[in-house]
């Protein structure tokens, strides 16, 4: 083997022995540096996950929302404005569409009962049934054939059979969703038939979704056009405010972890000082000091990382971060139980390792080069 | 040939608790031979030895190696020296606790790169060669006096030294260790090893493998006998 490749091997020996002749200081540092890893990995890597998982499931949206609004409020849409906006150019499908919120008491949540859209035709529904979502069927207990009984705030009753739970996949958007038939739906809610909740628009071109949302407005005056990209933005928004407010939570613990691993590595004990003095005296250049001590600094933090990570990204990707979820993906009752696909970003496990293994090895490098530069004989007195 | 002249050494300088341990030394070290440092607790002759061995710089005065002035060097060069010139036996052995002995023998090795192998087998032969091999295995913090310092000398020569620096070295140690020390001391002079000795202990400053006798006051030489 080349000198330099064994002098890298024995500095190597040497730090695993040297970590290991400590190991209750060392072990205690590494538990709690893998443990601040794993709560910011979590975040991120839900953080990112989550906002994936929005962006997948929107692009499955309508590509402009049109709803009517009142004094700055969403109001019903009529079918003389669906009509208005069908002869418009460039728009290939004009679907009304009806769904509303309904606070549950039965099940202490608050649904959204929706009619499926006339093109869809995976998720039709006949009369007297409904389709649920994986957060509805949890909280009310229910199963494909089982009964679901839901009652108007103005006292009306909804009888239906649950002809199908919407898988697990589609929970971020889809886990308080009860599907239903038209008339049902209006019956219950009381609605007249030319009504409707809002008007969603595919356009032949996905390039002039914003010039065809313009055009619209111009027909509409009164209406308010929610492009898909509009959407992306609020989701992508709403999750890395929540990220950050994560983040910001766990700023007190990385803070507190920095002032412990400066703390280790610039209070060099009396006993690591005089090692430092004895290598030096026994020649060992100020060089080698600190490749062994950024070996020691660097299996302890890579360790420490390695573990932090690969456990954020089992709780994250099978175990759907039950320690963040309250957090991060809301603090409703009905919050989606939907398993993340798992993903590695090269560029977030690189601002990982800058926010805790840089700063680590930093403290480790000025004291020890401090002492490693000093001349042996005052460091061993 | 080492040679001191004009050589002295402030620690603290500036400050209330100032010591002036050395003040102008000049003495030649001759190759080959048993040089001695006797004197009483204070008077200067660890200082004078750390100098020589280059773990501490002059406050003022020069010091040559083989002709070279050393005591002006960058760190990165004097380290180098200090490599390739001396073995130290510390006056406590400042062995590395919870490693064994072989491995504090071959500790001055790693930042050359020798083939791990090769390096083991050199340490295993100096232990053996002192009567601890038997010892290798053990964390040196297990050892007697007698074995650690013996370990301490095997680590002194694992990057074979021409000079071999002993501070204090039968402070703790018994008779027969002494003996055994002396014997060594013998061993390495007739070698071609240069070695340079402080001792208070009459065992050594009246033993006969002593070539140079240098007594110290003070921070001064006050006398030096051959």
């Amino acid at each position: 083997m080349h000198p330099a490749l064994e002098r890298r091997r024995h500095l190597l020996d040497f730090a695993v022995r040297s970590l290991a002749r400590r190991p209750t200081k060392n072990l205690g540092l590494v538990v709690v540096y893998a443990l601040v890893v794993f709560l910011l990995a979590s975040v991120m890597l839900f953080g990112s996950a989550i906002r994936r998982e929005a962006g997948t499931l929107l692009a499955e949206g309508p590509e402009i929302t049109a709803q009517a609004m009142v004094m700055g409020r969403h109001d019903l849409a009529r079918t003389a404005d669906v009509e208005a906006l069908r002869g418009l150019r460039g728009v290939r499908r004009v679907e009304p569409r009806l769904w509303g919120y309904l606070w549950d008491t039965a099940g202490a949540a608050n649904y959204t009962l929706m009619v499926p859209l006339a093109s869809d035709a995976a998720h039709r529904v006949a009369k007297g049934k409904a389709i649920v979502g994986e957060g509805v069927a949890r909280a009310r207990k229910l199963a494909v054939g089982k009964m679901l009984f839901l009652v108007s705030p103005s006292g009306k009753f909804l009888k239906t059979t649950v002809a199908a739970i919407l898988p697990a996949s589609t929970a971020l958007v889809s886990s308080d969703l009860v599907l239903v038939e038209e008339s049902d739906f209006r019956a219950f809610f009381e609605l007249p038939a030319e009504v409707w909740t809002d008007v969603a628009l595919s356009v032949t071109n996905p390039a002039e979704v914003k010039t065809v949302a313009e055009k619209a407005a111009l027909r509409l005056p009164g209406f308010r056009f929610v492009t898909r990209s509009d959407m992306a933005r609020t989701a992508e928004a709403l999750f890395s405010w929540r990220e950050g407010f994560a983040l910001a939570l766990l700023a007190g613990g990385l803070l507190a972890f920095v002032i412990l691993a400066f703390d280790k590595a610039s209070g060099l004990s009396a006993e690591e000082k005089r090692e430092i003095g004895i290598l030096k005296a026994i020649g060992w250049e100020t060089s080698d000091v600190i490749a062994l001590k950024l070996w020691e600094g660097g299996l302890v933090s890579g360790f420490a990382f390695l573990v932090g990570v690969v456990a954020a990204w089992g709780h994250v990707f099978f175990f759907s971060a039950g320690l963040l979820e309250p957090v991060l993906k809301g603090w409703a009752t009905l919050y989606p139980r939907l398993a993340l696909e798992p993903s590695i970003d090269a560029l977030e496990l690189a601002t990982l390792g800058v926010l805790t293994v840089v700063p680590y090895i930093a403290a480790i490098l000025v004291p020890v080069w401090r002492t490693a530069s000093t001349d042996p004989d005052a460091v061993m007195r | 040939m080492i040679e001191l002249s004009g050589l002295t050494k402030i620690y603290n300088q500036g400050k209330a608790n100032r010591v002036e341990a050395l003040r102008g030394v000049d003495l030649a070290i001759a190759d080959g031979r048993v040089t001695v440092l006797r004197g009483p607790s204070g008077s200067g002759k660890t200082t004078l030895l750390t100098l020589v061995g280059c773990l501490a710089r002059p406050t003022t005065g020069r010091i040559r190696i083989d002709g070279e002035i050393v005591s002006g060097l960058p760190e990165r060069f004097l380290t180098e020296v200090r490599r390739r010139t001396f073995g130290f036996v510390f006056q406590r052995f400042n062995l590395v606790r919870g490693l064994s002995a072989l491995d504090n023998v071959m500790l001055p090795a790693f930042p050359l790169g020798v083939a791990h192998a090769r390096l083991k087998e050199k340490a295993f032969a100096l232990l053996d060669h002192f009567g601890v091999a038997e010892r290798a295995a053990l964390p040196v913090e297990s050892l007697s006096g007698g074995e650690a310092q013996r370990v301490a000398i095997a680590r002194a020569l694992i990057n074979d030294p021409t000079v071999v620096i002993a501070d204090e070295p039968t402070a703790s140690l018994d008779g027969e260790r002494v003996a055994q020390f002396l014997a060594i001391a013998e061993d390495l002079k007739r070698s071609g090893k240069t070695v340079l000795i402080t001792s208070h202990d009459p065992r050594i400053t009246h033993a006969e493998i002593v070539d140079t006798l240098v007594t110290m006051a003070d921070g001064r030489i006050v006398e030096e006998a051959a």
